[in-house]
């Protein structure tokens, strides 16, 4: 219990590390705005108007890059004198942490300098919906197709597959991330990620099967068959590439595989389920079987279209 | 237990009988994901053609020092290396091409079409076997890519190979992404019709 306790503390910690890093007494919160190049800014005390709204008196710059400054179009005082709205030239990188530095803004002309950032839980969840429904890897990417429409005649047959499949995409996408971060990037072997990505997912699946088939028999003799199925699908070497190609910390890495073996298994019970009431309707014979399978998952795809630009936090 | 099919034939097998989109209904995701003109499917065909026949070549060349135990990963790893090396080959000399197509280039590893093809055929016959059984299979891809293009550019946007055919724009519907999967079920559809008739004329 105590390292449960220990380690739960530690994550907790690490995770709120960069909400707390808030700013001095004059600014009472700061966050990216609504559109994607704004920042807002409340200040604690009524604000100096002529100050404020000059955007000669702002640095700002991306947390990892203090040299490049980013360039302010204009800056909205609201009619309180307590809210400022920062427009900028180009859309701001939500994703990094931005230091804002305002100057004049007490009598003394001191500075003040705060960091904006996003909540970095909530940002996380986003991974996970945006994995599992907005950018779902089957209705709106097109992966894993082959497996799919294989797969998703029963609903007994699509959960085996769907929880197989997340299974194993957690364990080797966190595998090729470790790989990839502290192998392939220190040493410049990038051009062997395809190599040492599906490699990787072979020797996951291998073992899984090993150990599922002494440990666990039950469990193997309902999901074994599935495992086979999993190195066909394009989405487990698609995740591993997108982790590289985003340059992924472990916690997204983590979430983002998790987003996409959650909407695999989502997209295969929604048309499992189709397809069980499917066999009771009269359909003409020249679409009977892959056509109308292929016709549906079109319908699904329009209905996650409906999904696009939904955004929680 | 070699073939004795001539060269010919394997090529109109992989191409008609055995075509791997409409007919295997395999390697779905590109023909869903980029068929939306005449020239992605070209590009992608050319890349999968490649992979195709020289990972066929390889496997028919080393299938006796294979083990058969091991012989999955063996075939993965060897589709993994022609990729990789597809891969460079079109980013350093066709790098727009290679955009459009995406991350589709790398999950060629992934298709299950060639790794089926070396299963099932390149392990046991000859080399030369192999190289037209793997040409037939990448032209039937091609070609299967390119028809799925051509209803799509040409309904979608009116033009082939970016030249303006029709003049007007009839269903705009063709080119957005998720068409795709109604665009391959119609097809299927369609083919399915077409035999059909075939049988029903045949009989009659």
């Amino acid at each position: 219990m105590h390292t449960i306790r220990r380690i739960l503390l530690f994550l907790a910690i690490v995770l709120a590390l960069p909400v707390s890093a808030q700013a001095k007494d004059l600014i009472a919160d700061q966050s990216f705005g609504k559109a994607n190049n704004e920042i807002v800014v409340t200040f604690a005390a009524v604000a100096d108007r002529a100050v404020v709204e000059n955007p000669a008196n702002y640095l700002v710059y991306e947390e990892h890059d203090p040299d490049i400054k980013l360039e302010l179009l204009s800056v909205v005082l609201s009619a309180d004198q307590k809210t400022a709205t920062l427009t900028f030239a180009e859309p701001l990188n939500v994703r990094v942490g931005h230091v804002v530095t305002i100057d004049r803004l007490v009598e003394s002309g001191a500075a003040a300098t705060f960091k904006v950032a996003q909540p970095y839980f909530g940002y996380l969840l986003s991974i996970l919906i945006s994995a599992l429904l907005i950018n779902n890897f089957v209705f709106t990417k097109y992966l894993g197709l082959c497996v799919f429409f294989g797969t998703s005649k029963r609903k007994d047959t699509a959960k085996g597959m769907g929880f197989t499949f997340t299974m194993v995409i957690v364990v080797s996408a966190i595998m090729s991330w470790f790989f990839y971060q502290f192998i392939l990037k220190p040493f410049g072997l990038n051009f062997l990620q395809i190599v040492i990505f599906i490699g990787l997912v072979s020797l996951t699946v291998q073992a899984v099967d090993t150990v599922l088939r002494k440990v666990n028999p039950a469990l193997f003799n309902a999901f074994g068959v599935y495992l086979v199925l999993v190195i066909a699908n394009c989405v487990i070497i698609a995740v591993p590439l997108i982790l590289a190609d985003n340059e992924y910390n472990f916690f997204e890495s983590f979430m983002l595989s998790l987003g996409a073996g959650g909407g695999f298994l989502l997209a295969l019970y929604l048309m499992s389920s189709v397809r069980e009431r499917m066999e009771l309707a009269n359909i003409p014979p020249t679409f009977k079987g892959v056509p109308i399978a292929f016709i549906v998952a079109g319908q699904f795809a329009l209905a996650f279209l409906g999904f696009s630009g939904l955004s929680l936090f | 237990m070699a073939t004795d099919k001539t060269s010919f034939q394997l090529v109109v097998n992989g191409i008609l009988n055995e075509n791997p989109i409409f007919r295997l209904v395999l390697s779905m995701c590109p023909a869903v994901g980029i068929s939306t003109t005449v020239m992605n499917g070209f590009m992608l065909g050319i890349a999968v053609l490649f992979v195709q026949v020289f990972s066929s070549c390889t496997i028919a060349l080393f299938k006796n020092v294979i083990h058969p135990r091991i012989r999955i990963p063996t075939y993965t790893l060897t589709i993994a290396t022609w990729v990789t090396v597809i891969d460079m080959v079109l980013a350093a000399y066709l790098p727009e091409a290679y955009a459009k197509m995406g991350i589709f280039v790398k999950l060629i590893v992934a298709f299950a079409i060639i790794t089926m093809r070396l299963e099932m055929f390149a392990c046991k016959e000859s080399v030369n076997a192999s190289f037209w059984d793997g040409i037939g299979m990448g032209l039937g891809f091609m070609f299967g890519m390119m028809a799925l293009g051509f209803v799509r550019e040409l309904l979608g946007l009116g033009t082939i190979l970016g030249y303006d055919v029709l003049g007007f724009k009839p269903l705009l519907f063709f080119v957005l992404p998720f068409a795709g999967f109604f665009c391959v079920g119609l097809m299927m559809a369609f083919f399915n019709y077409i035999e059909i008739v075939y049988k029903r004329a045949k009989r009659a």
